[in-house]
């Protein structure tokens, strides 16, 4: 039984493992997360669990207030679904606990990855710049050349340019639980997650692999 | 930085003594051997003692670490131990030494008689 999760990010930090290791582990703080609505294929076509999470705003609209209204659940901060593979089944009003991953597991952790505003092609794409002596002129950090000449007389799409870099969705796939601790809701993955600390983001058992 | 401590302090460890850079230290490493035997591979636990000058230390939580400095068959070695790892067994002081720098990387450039630290008088 595994849909997903919400989490925050709380950082990274190193534990060290039965053999001496030093692990390095991003530490996610579980969301209070609960069933909030069902999708099912008779009604949507696509069998899914919407899932609320965190504390619910003071202030909400009538929409969203009806929304809650409707399913008998009480108010969340955010909403987020998740597909449900074939025989998976969870009840509306279900809380989804850090409990519902194992020590070992596989996860796919998904999130928004930091904004760098808008950047130059060394930061965003690691291009080379040019030199910083020998005659280099105003061309430190420019992208050089952007094609070819009369042939093909275009730029092709897809270029890499500068522009703005970051705040993209990014998911992360095949990280290892490394612990649960269900009573404080956080889960030790193994490396780095997408976003910056505080930020929310998605678990759910790894598509790959496994 | 607190919420993360919370995750790591049951593997801080409270039983390093207190030494500085410039202390001669001895750490006992423990040191794990596989041996092909005709049960299979056979794991093995031995201690093994490195001993030599502090010349650096890091402190950062669990990811703390201290730099140990000797001269092997007159090459220098340097070792980066992490602080609070299990595979330390202990760390005991040997002497103490009086420097006036946090990270002595000079010590590198210096050999034999140059490369000596005062001792320092513990009240």
């Amino acid at each position: 039984m595994a849909a997903g999760l919400v989490a925050r990010k709380a950082g990274m930090t190193q534990i060290f493992a039965e053999d001496g290791a030093a692990v390095p582990v991003t530490v996610l703080n579980v969301e209070p997360c609960r069933v909030v609505a069902l999708r099912t294929s008779e009604n949507d076509g696509y069998d899914a669990i919407q899932v609320g999470f965190g504390a619910a705003p003071r202030v909400q609209s009538r929409a969203v207030q009806g929304h809650y209204a409707k399913q008998g659940q009480d108010a969340m901060r955010s909403l987020k679904e998740f597909r449900l593979n074939k025989g998976e089944s969870f009840e509306l009003g279900q809380e989804l606990t850090a409990e519902m991953f194992e020590v070992g597991q596989k996860i796919d952790v998904s999130g928004t990855s930091k904004g760098h505003g808008f950047a130059g092609v060394m930061k965003r794409y690691d291009f080379g710049g040019g030199r910083a002596t020998h005659g280099a002129e105003k061309t430190h950090r420019q992208m050089g050349s952007t094609g070819q000449c009369q042939w093909p007389g275009r730029v092709f799409p897809g270029k890499k340019m500068p522009g703005h870099y970051g705040d993209v969705r990014i998911t992360t796939q095949n990280l290892t639980i490394v612990r649960i601790d269900a009573e404080a809701g956080r889960i030790l993955v193994k490396g780095a997650v997408p976003g910056a600390k505080s930020g929310y983001v998605e678990l759910r058992p790894a598509v790959k692999g496994a | 930085m607190r919420a993360l401590d919370d995750v790591t302090k049951d593997q801080i460890r409270d039983d390093i003594p207190a030494f500085r850079e410039g202390d001669t230290v001895r750490v006992n490493v423990r040191v794990v051997d596989f041996k092909d035997t005709k049960k299979g591979v056979e794991r093995r636990e031995r201690l093994q003692a490195y001993e030599g000058v502090v010349i650096a230390r890091h402190n950062k939580g669990i990811s703390s670490s201290f730099t140990v400095r000797k001269i092997s068959g007159g090459i220098g070695v340097e070792r980066v131990f992490p602080l609070h790892s299990p595979m330390l067994e202990s760390i005991a002081v040997v002497r103490h030494g009086r420097v006036r720098r946090a990270k002595l990387y000079y010590l590198r450039q210096l050999a034999g008689k140059a490369a000596r630290i005062r001792e320092r008088r513990i009240r």
